[in-house]
């Protein structure tokens, strides 16, 4: 009887294990098929993109992903259009900037923050969080006025003010800051150096990971801004990418394929940011694991 | 280096005070220990040396200066951490050298300077590697040459070698007291382990509840402790403590065992009587503590018995190579000069009849 109960034992937990087993690759193959859609969604406007840049005005509208006769007409002609170059560099200059001035002005507030004591930090910090709440939509009405009072409208600077430094930038570094050990600090405060050299060579280094994530936000964020450049800028001259690519829309008709084409090209320097940036996040996190 | 004085320290936070009213003088040169359980103050202590906290009251005078409002760069200290804060981005080289940037230096004195304490500290080889590529104790190391390239005035050390195991913290602690021989800095040691501060100190300061209990050689303090605490926590394992009453100049143990010693000035006051595991001896004529062993610790060399006795239990130390089996009876007497008498109301060491 016992030797019987063995066996139906046995038996039991091999039908269990083999249940488990298939709930296994049925949960793997749920998960596979979820992230493939996902992927699927998230690359066919790049891909569609890519295909609509390649295509004749005539085929624009024909969702088939080929173009029928692929060219790169389009590109020439956005190239050799002088306006799209300006655009781009416009483009380049704010964002490149901007992202500059929010890696080192967000961490120095953020830093402030974090490893000082004084009263009313708390304070500050709510108020910096607390313009969050704001939508861009509120603030684009005193930007202008702000913008027009100072000589600001049409120009580089105006396009670039209201993004020098972000809240959202002061917080994600303050929050970052925290993790620096505050006898680090401590060491170098006691080993001669001022607090400008402490925050240089001993918190920035070790934060990097966040500085680069900050630095593709804001890349991103400025390289692809439209209502604002669209407000401040009445020169196509001072357009940037995205005002300037708008215009190839008219009332009466949009030369897609030309968005599309400038859309393309003006994903390079995206691209070419977080393919640089991307790797001090992932050595971050290697190094955050061999910490341990 | 330098001496150091402080004077009347104080530290309060909002109300709550830290440090009441410190007083320690330390001659340049001296190796000074500062240790208690933890919440004592003896980090605080540091840190106030340091210039890292603001002084609520009193002042440090460091070479015969008050430093009380000098930053910390400005003190002529260097710390070693708890836990190195050494930067994990920087080699070995430039963690060392980190303290010289601001120095008037050439880069050619700078770098032979960390080349001459990385020699002190036989880590040549290391300067080109990252503090994820070292030892525990390497890492110690580099800490504490970054302390002496500057060649500071006081060294401070917190709780150093605490993350370190067992072996290397006595590696290290050995290390240490080898480099202020060799250097003759004038350093203050923070620690919880009264081992460490028995070892290193030229003299060691216990503290309590921010409070100096006592500042002494190690063994002063281990044979002429000032009161039941430090009677308590120098020693391992601790100083036995028995209740006891003294009346008439004697002593009495609660049973009733008169003790051979007599008190001067104190009556009818309840007493604590300490004697230390290593001061029983057995005995086979008239003894002050008998009982059966309950449990036995061998350490090798010697080995460490509880007994039940109608006191408590009492630790006491045997022969290591034949010690009384369990629940043996033992007798065990001590020594008049080994019994410490303390007041037990406030703890003080009570004075003896000569």
């Amino acid at each position: 009887m016992a030797a019987f109960d063995g066996v139906q034992a046995s038996s039991e937990s091999v039908f269990e294990r083999r249940v488990t087993r298939r709930k296994a690759s049925l949960a793997q193959s749920m998960s596979w098929s979820i992230l493939f859609f996902g992927g699927i969604l998230t690359v066919m406007p790049i891909v569609y993109m890519i295909s609509t840049s390649l295509k004749w005005p005539h085929e624009i509208y024909d969702v088939s992903l080929i173009p029928e006769e692929p060219h790169l007409e389009n590109y020439t002609f956005v190239l050799e259009d002088g306006r799209f170059y300006g655009w781009f560099v416009n483009s380049l200059v704010i964002a490149t900037i901007t992202t500059i001035s929010n890696v080192i002005f967000d961490s120095l507030v953020g830093y402030t923050l974090c490893k000082f004591r004084f009263p009313g930090r708390y304070v500050v910090f709510i108020a910096i969080l607390s313009t969050l709440m704001i939508p861009t939509e509120m603030l684009v009405i005193p930007w202008y006025l702000m913008s027009q009072s100072f000589g600001w409208l049409d120009t580089h600077w105006g396009i670039m003010f209201p993004g020098l430094m972000t809240a959202f930038g002061t917080f994600l570094m303050k929050q970052f800051f925290e993790t620096v050990p505050d006898d680090f600090i401590e060491a170098a405060r006691v080993d001669g150096q001022n607090e400008l050299q402490i925050w240089w060579s001993v918190a920035m280094p070790l934060v990097k990971p966040a500085l680069a994530a900050l630095a593709i936000f804001v890349f991103l964020g400025n390289w692809t801004a439209f209502i604002w450049p669209l407000i401040v800028t009445n020169s196509w001259e001072m357009y940037t990418l995205p005002v300037g690519l708008s215009t190839f829309a008219d009332e009466a008709d949009v030369a897609w394929e030309l968005v599309m084409t400038g859309a393309a090209i003006s994903t390079i320097p995206t691209l070419i940011v977080f393919l640089i940036f991307q790797r001090f996040i992932i050595r971050g996190v290697v190094m955050a694991g061999l910490k341990g | 280096m330098s001496s150091l004085a402080i004077k009347n320290l104080t530290k309060e936070y909002g109300r709550t005070v830290v440090l009441h009213n410190i007083n320690l003088e330390i001659q340049a040169g001296e190796f000074v220990v500062l240790v208690g359980p933890s919440g004592c103050g003896k980090s605080t202590t540091l840190r106030l040396i340091a210039g890292l906290e603001e002084v609520t009251g009193g002042t440090i005078e460091i070479g015969g200066h008050v430093v009380n409002d000098l930053e910390p760069k400005d003190r002529n200290i260097a710390m070693v951490f708890q836990n190195y804060a050494i930067y994990p981005h920087m080699t070995v080289r430039r963690n060392i050298g980190f303290g010289l940037r601001n120095s008037m230096k050439t880069r050619a004195e700078r770098d032979a300077r960390i080349e001459e304490v990385a020699g002190i500290l036989g880590m040549t080889d290391l300067l080109p590697r990252k503090p994820s590529q070292l030892s525990g104790g390497q890492r110690q190391r580099v800490a504490i040459g970054r302390a002496m390239v500057r060649d500071p005035a006081v060294f401070l050390f917190d709780e150093p070698l605490s993350n370190l195991d067992a072996q290397l913290r006595t590696q290290m602690r050995l290390e240490i007291k080898k480099l202020h021989k060799r250097v003759g800095a004038t350093i203050v040691f923070v620690t919880h382990d009264q081992i460490e501060a028995m070892t290193m100190a030229d003299r060691i300061v216990i503290m309590k509840d921010g409070r100096i209990q006592q500042i002494g050689t190690p063994s002063e303090l281990y044979h002429a402790p000032a009161n039941i605490f430090v009677a308590g926590f120098i020693g391992s394992p601790s100083m036995n403590m028995i209740p006891g009453v003294a009346s008439g100049g004697d002593v009495h143990l609660v049973g009733g065992v008169s003790l051979p010693i007599g008190i001067d000035g104190v009556d009818a006051r309840n007493v604590t009587v300490g004697i230390r595991p290593e001061d029983l001896h057995p005995t086979d004529g008239p003894a002050l503590f008998s009982g059966a062993v309950n449990v036995r610790e061998p350490l090798g060399h010697e080995t460490l018995i509880y007994v039940d006795t109608a006191f408590g239990e009492i630790i006491a130390k045997a022969d290591g190579r034949a010690p009384p089996e369990l629940g043996e009876k033992v007798n065990f007497n001590a020594a008049p000069k080994d019994i410490h008498i303390f007041d037990s109301e406030s703890g003080a060491v009570l004075t003896r009849a000569c």
